[in-house]
């Protein structure tokens, strides 16, 4: 790891402060993949912002059919959290199952978010429920939020500080997680809201987290799994690696499309 | 340097530490506790498991800096004594172990485990264990044995009040 200084705020506006202090200064939360990057030199910031001792960042009000997450809450939190389970049950059950139980102790969805790894699932819900991502200078709906693998629309020093929630009539997440890795190699977040469906697709695009226009579609249309047997799946925006070929991951898209209108709650 | 005092296995410890020292460091250089094992550079294998403020993280993946004021247990920290843990003497019934190299990560997690189920009142099933056990790597055992003690072991510590050391 090349040498840094650590600063653990306990405001949002010394954070903010400390993070334009320094010109290659990064936020750090849970540290899952910060510190690993850290370590494989792929990162080098010159001051990490530890936010997880500013109190407003940290965890979850449900106010009628809102669910308002702060960007320091672990994934462990959300999963066993009875008001996430009770108003999106999808939501807890996505982070219950990433990576592994130490994991999910430490990582948080600020950090998932801001991160915006192509094969990640909370990009996969955030999308799919259309949320909103709070920071602490503005508003981005999610349909703006994520602008391709790793990059999304937060500016330099800018801080998640929650993410909210709309509970939607019902929803599922399908992932088939690389064994290795526990990451989605293709991951399905379908929710049928009043405005109709969505469908957020994880690890299997080119360019990282992308809705399904066609699938959601035929499912505003039909909320049934067949709905979506004709739609078609482009094998030309699909990842290719040692994982999993382009072909194979755009067939599964439509395997965890299916499983995931099918155990809707 | 900072200087960061931690209560490690119930003792106070103090120490100045460069802001990048990772727990695992922490514990295995500056308190000489090799217990706690470092088996990959990626945070996967789990054979630094410890107990931060009673949760199961990846000692690799946490800074020392990061963590002033927390309780944390190691694997030497969680006999009575002479007297074993009750996962470790499951471990040892069940020979779930064989180089012993990921031995201390899973006990740790497999002790985390139990006290979550036992306080969520969910039942630790086969299947339940072996979820749990994804983020451990044994290139040993095969897995079975190591499963096998933690069941023996959640009999055992359901019985029992909470964990001590916690
Ligand atoms: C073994 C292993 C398995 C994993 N498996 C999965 C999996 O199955 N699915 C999955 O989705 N993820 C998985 N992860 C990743 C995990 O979910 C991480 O916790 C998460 O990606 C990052 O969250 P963090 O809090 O640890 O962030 P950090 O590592 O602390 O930060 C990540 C990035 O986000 C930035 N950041 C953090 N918080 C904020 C904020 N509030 N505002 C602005 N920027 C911020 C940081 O500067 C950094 O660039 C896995 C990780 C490991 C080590
Ligand atoms: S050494 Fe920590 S996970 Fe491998
Ligand atoms: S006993 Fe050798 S790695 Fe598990």
């Amino acid at each position: 790891m090349y040498p840094t200084t650590y600063h653990k705020p306990a405001s949002l506006s010394d954070a903010a402060a400390a993070l334009s202090a320094s010109d290659e200064a990064m936020v750090l939360a849970g540290g899952q993949t910060l510190l690993p990057t850290m370590k494989q030199r792929l990162a080098s910031p010159s001051a990490l912002v530890d936010i997880r001792a500013i109190p407003e960042l940290r965890g979850i009000t449900v106010s009628g059919a809102t669910v308002t997450i702060g960007a320091a809450t672990t994934h462990a939190e959300v999963a066993g959290h009875h008001g996430v389970q009770q108003t999106i049950p999808a939501l807890a059950c996505l982070a219950a199952g990433i990576g592994d139980p130490a994991v999910r102790h430490m990582g948080t969805i600020g950090g998932s978010v801001a991160n915006n790894d192509p094969a990640a699932d909370y990009p996969a819900a955030v999308l799919g429920l259309g949320a909103t991502v709070v920071t602490n200078t503005r508003e981005i709906a999610a349909d703006d939020f994520f602008e391709g693998m790793f990059a999304t629309a937060l500016d330099e020093g800018e801080i998640i500080t929650a993410i909210r929630f709309e509970a939607p009539k019902r929803a599922a997440y399908m992932k088939f997680r690389n064994p290795a890795s526990r990451y989605a190699i293709v991951g399905v977040f379908v929710a049928e809201t009043d405005a109709g469906a969505r469908v957020a697709v994880t690890g299997a695009g080119a360019d990282g987290v992308f809705r399904h226009s066609g699938m959601e579609a035929a499912l505003s249309a039909s909320f049934a799994p067949e709905a979506i047997d004709g739609c078609e799946v482009g094998e030309g925006d699909m990842a290719s690696d040692i994982h999993a070929s382009a072909a194979y991951r755009a067939h599964l898209v439509t395997v965890m499309a299916r499983r995931a209108v099918a155990g809707a709650v | 340097m900072t200087k960061v005092t931690m209560t490690v296995n119930g003792r106070p410890q103090t120490r100045d530490v460069p802001d990048t020292t990772l727990l695992s460091d922490f514990l295995r250089e500056e308190l000489r506790l090799t217990g706690t094992h470092v088996g990959c550079d990626t945070s996967q294998c789990g054979a630094c498991v410890v107990h931060v403020d009673g949760r199961a993280v990846k000692a690799c993946t946490a800074l020392a800096v990061a963590l002033d004021g927390a309780e944390v247990t190691t694997i030497e920290g969680i006999a009575q004594g002479k007297e074993l843990h009750p996962m470790q003497t499951a471990f040892n019934d069940h020979h779930g172990l064989q180089c012993g190299f990921c031995t201390p990560g899973m006990i740790m997690t497999g002790i985390d485990m139990v006290e979550r189920y036992k306080a969520s009142g969910l039942p630790l099933t086969e299947e339940a264990i072996r979820h749990e056990l994804e983020g451990n790597i044994c290139r040993c055992t095969g897995y079975h044995n190591i499963v096998r003690a933690i069941e023996d072991a959640a009999q055992k510590m359901q019985a029992a009040p909470a964990a001590a050391a916690e």
